[in-house]
């Protein structure tokens, strides 16, 4: 019987013709990627269970990205980085992209792509929720603790369970006035935050194979917010010609087999969802963004793995062109990629860069997951009072991006843009021809 | 684990997510540290909202000002216990603060896989929500052999789920232990 395609991933990875849905099995790893919050905490989880002269199973294999608590003066965020650099040195590990130097990227999840570390038909774990982004590749992708990740570094397998897999087919292009952020924010109104618990989630539909792959990396990024396991969309020649441009290494493009079975199939006409919002205190409590027009904001924040990717800043920059905010308006590029893009790219003869400041936007200085969860409390664009905030970020939970009397919202970058010019929630179609 | 976990319960709703349990500024302090691990004990639970701190009234501090350790030793919780993001600090931080076992109605699944692999507490379920009957202050006991939550302080029973796929691990201490144990490395 055919296997889904996390199913055969899996199965290919552990050895085996075949697995079913439940079965536990070992799968060795193809990469492995840590940052500076969680990174301490496996290294010496690693020494601990290995012995403090281990070396990791392939150098080649693990990823160290340091981008949560960066731009701070918290002296023991600083202590983190400080930990991964002693690691890397006694590791002698290629693939680190330190603070402070030109290698330095920020967001992980942005990162691995960009450095040609996401392949189609791999396994790839990270220390962090957010790792099922790279399901958009065509990869089993998820997050992990500091054991599991120490366990890995030291065998190079770790043990899975195999998840069924959700499908969520997407039907016809999107309308010019929505983004995959609509797409999954909708998607988890549906089924709740523990509507996808322990099962695969694919993408699927002429819907979702119309968008780029920074926005299919949108969708897949939220499966943990629904309990997913991971996300994975059928790698197809947008996959291919980006994974190429970044990465001379082999892959295997996996794809759902002949009579793959599937928990749950759900599907989606794409030009009956509207701008939708997520409002406190859950990523699942859904509404539109019409519904939530009367909500008066104090601040908008556009950034994160979820919202600060090019194609994030583009869909803003499109709205807030010629226009002022009303509110407190912080834009944080996902990565100094994206930092260079901001200031290179142009709407109309001005630079994005442009455009948001001009608009009386602020810039990070600095790529970072700043106040995507709070951070030390000098963080970039972190809520400290009980401020209401609309957000192209990830999750709401109380206390999600600091004071834990703050209100966020979260939304596509399309609306979080339209709400800043307002100074209320407001569906973009009000700024979008 | 023991056999046997007797304490106070601490009782919260349904999506205790990771922030609540271990708010995300204090995760640059040492787990390694013996002193600075405190920390973690110090701000468990902190992230809660205090209205519903602590089930049925809320308001009820999980750990004691100036302190790192609870009084409570059992959490009682809804569904989708422990959601949100990966960090281990988050089952590491009850530990710290004294909390043996958690009973709740599901879990969010990397939380229950930490909770696990990382031998820090055991992730019991229940299929009844039970949360709605026992009281924050309430003492109960826990029979494992016998998958059994018994309310000392109102002479309930209940049952809990068999712990399946991941006794072996909980029996073993940790997952290093059972990976050891099943010959997968020395």
């Amino acid at each position: 019987m055919g296997m889904t395609m996390t199913e055969q991933i899996l199965a290919r990875h552990a050895g085996r013709f075949h697995v079913s849905p439940g079965d536990n099995i070992w799968v060795d790893v193809d990469i492995l990627m840590t940052h500076d919050v969680c990174g301490p905490g496996t290294i010496q989880i690693f020494h601990k269970q290995f012995g403090k002269d281990a070396r990791v199973w392939d150098r080649e294999k693990v990823v160290v990205i340091p981008d949560h608590y960066i731009f701070t003066r918290d002296l023991h965020a600083h202590r983190n980085v400080d930990l991964l650099r002693q690691f890397v040195a006694e590791q002698q590990l290629p693939y680190f992209y330190d603070v402070g130097t030109p290698r330095y990227k920020g967001v992980c999840h942005i990162a691995l792509p960009e450095e040609g570390h996401t392949r189609p038909g791999e396994v790839l774990f990270g220390t962090d929720s957010h790792t099922c982004t790279a399901g958009a590749f065509g990869e089993f992708a998820t997050g992990i603790g500091n054991t599991d990740a120490a366990l890995v570094l030291g065998i190079g397998k770790l043990w899975v369970k195999v998840p069924e897999t959700m499908r969520f087919i997407f039907e016809g292009p999107l309308p010019p006035y929505l983004m995959a952020k609509d797409l999954i924010l909708h998607i988890i109104g549906d089924i709740g935050v523990d509507g996808a618990t322990y099962r695969a989630m694919e993408f699927a539909g002429d819907g979702v194979m119309s968008l780029s792959i920074e926005e299919r990396m949108t969708l897949c990024n939220m499966v943990i917010e629904a309990g997913g396991k991971n996300g994975v969309i059928a790698p197809d020649a947008v996959t291919e010609a980006f994974v190429k441009s970044k990465t001379p290494k082999p892959y295997e493009i996996v794809v759902n087999g002949q009579g793959a079975r599937f928990h749950s199939v759900r599907v989606y006409k794409t030009r009956e969802i509207e701008p939708t919002v997520a409002k406190p205190h859950s990523p699942d409590n859904r509404d539109t963004a019409f519904r939530c027009r009367d909500i008066s904001l104090d601040r908008a924040y556009i950034g994160s793995c979820t919202g600060g990717k090019i194609t994030d800043f583009r869909a803003a920059a499109r709205i807030l062109k010629g226009k002022q905010v009303k509110v407190d308006t912080f834009v944080v590029p996902a990565t100094t990629e994206v930092a260079k893009a901001l200031a290179t790219e142009r709407l109309d003869g001005e630079s994005l860069q442009q455009i948001f400041e001009n608009a009386g936007a602020v810039i990070a200085q600095g790529a970072s997951c700043a106040a995507c969860l709070g951070g030390p409390s000098d963080t970039f664009g972190r809520l400290n009072k009980s401020e209401v905030c609309i957000s192209t970020t990830n999750r709401n939970f109380p206390g999600r991006m600091g004071s834990k009397s703050a209100q966020v919202y979260l939304a596509s970058p399309y609306t979080v843009a339209a709400s800043a010019v307002t100074g209320k929630i407001t569906d973009p179609r009000q700024f979008l021809a | 684990m023991k056999d046997r976990v007797r304490g106070l319960a601490y009782v919260l709703g349904h999506n205790i997510d990771t922030d609540q349990i271990i708010p995300a500024k204090h995760l640059v302090y040492s787990l390694a540290d013996p002193e600075e691990r405190k920390l973690y004990g110090v701000h468990a639970l902190s992230g809660v909202p205090d209205h519903v701190a602590g089930l049925p009234r809320g308001y009820v501090r999980f750990v004691p000002e100036g302190q790192h350790v609870s009084p409570f030793r059992i959490i009682i919780a809804g569904k989708n216990f422990g959601c949100g993001s990966s960090r281990e600090h988050a089952p590491a931080a009850l530990q710290i603060a004294g909390i043996e076992a958690v009973v709740a109605e599901s879990y969010a699944r990397i939380f229950y896989r930490n909770a696990v692999n990382g031998g820090f507490l055991v992730p019991f379920e229940t299929k009844e929500p039970v949360w709605e009957q026992i009281k924050t202050g309430d003492e109960l006991e826990i029979d494992l052999p016998n998958l059994t939550l018994h309310s000392l302080t109102t002479g309930l029973v209940y049952p809990l789920q068999s712990l399946g796929d991941v006794l072996e691990i909980v029996k073993a201490g940790d997952v290093f232990a059972y990976a050891r144990q099943s010959g997968l490395f020395q």
